[in-house]
């Protein structure tokens, strides 16, 4: 039986500068980005988590004592028995770039360009990195706390038609 | 003077003639893209009966329409599409701003979230609520039915007013955070159109 806490564990001894807490015994890994892919395929090929949930980000600016702006967080699960593990990658401008998840896990393609749609983190080998949601000639990346809520006039500046036009 | 009719003939104008046909045959185009779609569907639906105002036929290839409600949210990805589905609709025809986010954005204040169609295409009533109940809405289609009864003619004239040729709310209305990025200028999105 693999415990995720045993799994956190074996990722500390695999890999320098992974740290690892737990809240209500949920298990998160805090990784280096270098270290990002082996320990992914190693969770994957030989702790058995086997579904890769989610893959999201959070924008640590402003956050009380953050020293990284960002964290990408990918959320596995292991199905034989319903145990879960969070993975944290914590990535500061202007290094915003991961390697990507997609050999390991096909799903992995979509979260992925949302990742780099909302935050602007780069993935390299993903093999199709575009915008997924904000249209392909949008310049910014809305999630980010830098980015004021109401846009900078994108919603704003289209063509206005009349009716002498249409 | 006195010209002999018999009962069963009536004289009218052709411009009101051609109005009376038209507000009793509105054709809607449902561009329903959130929950107020849901409350267009059950105006349509057997209980509100749209059919009694003669304005049940939803078709949804705007080349068969002459009314386009717009139920719901207008994203800015959308808009393009929104605007080519206007423009693809034939004259003479009529657009009725359903609920408050089609209307004015509604409490999506955010960055993708178009403020208002009224800005962006010619908009003739508008239907406050969130959603507005299917009262409101036949409330609304009556309201144009009247007012396309009052000023139709049958060229369509009434189209060209210059009151007609202007957005309703001017795009300064909301403030613009920071400076429009250069991607995203007018006209940028032309090839989305």
């Amino acid at each position: 039986m693999n415990r995720p806490h045993e799994v956190a564990q074996a990722i500390l001894s695999r890999c320098q500068g992974a740290t690892t807490s737990s809240f209500r015994d949920q298990c998160r890994v805090q990784v280096p980005a270098e270290h990002l892919l082996d320990v992914l395929r190693y969770v994957k090929q030989e702790a058995g988590f086997d579904l890769l949930v989610d893959i999201t980000c959070v924008d640590y600016l402003h956050y009380r004592d953050a020293t990284e702006r960002f964290g990408v967080v990918y959320l596995l699960a292991r199905t034989e028995s319903a145990e879960r593990l969070t993975l944290r990658v914590m990535l500061s401008e202007p290094q915003l770039e991961l390697p990507s998840a997609v050999p390991l896990w096909e799903g992995a393609n979509w979260m992925e360009r949302e990742v780099y749609d909302m935050f602007g983190i780069s993935f390299q080998g993903h093999p199709d990195l575009r915008r997924i949601l904000m249209p392909e000639a949008f310049t910014a990346h809305p999630l980010r706390k830098d980015y004021p809520l109401q846009g900078r006039g994108e919603r704003h500046n289209f063509p206005v038609l009349t009716r002498a036009e249409a | 003077m006195a010209i002999e009719l018999p009962d069963n003939v009536v004289v009218s104008k052709l411009d009101e003639l051609a109005s009376w046909c038209r507000k009793n045959s509105l054709w809607p185009m449902p561009f329903a893209t959130a929950c107020c779609g849901i409350e267009l569907m059950a105006t349509g639906a057997s209980r509100h009966d749209l059919a009694r105002f003669g304005a049940e036929v939803f078709r949804f290839s705007p080349r068969q329409c002459d009314l386009m409600i717009v139920a719901g949210r207008v994203v800015m990805k959308m808009l393009p599409v929104l605007q080519r589905i206007w423009q693809q609709m034939h004259e003479p025809k009529w657009c009725i701003s359903m609920g408050a986010c089609a209307s004015t954005g509604g409490v999506f204040d955010t960055y993708a979230v178009v403020q208002g169609i009224d800005r962006f295409i010619p908009v003739d009533m508008y239907v406050p609520g969130c959603p507005p109940r299917p009262e409101q809405l036949i409330q609304a289609i009556m309201d144009l039915q009247d007012k396309i009864q009052r000023e139709g003619t049958i060229m369509g004239d009434e189209f060209s007013t210059q009151a007609r040729q202007q957005p309703k709310r001017a795009l300064v209305e909301l403030p613009i955070i920071g400076r429009p990025s250069a991607a995203c200028v007018r006209g940028t999105y032309e090839g989305l159109r």
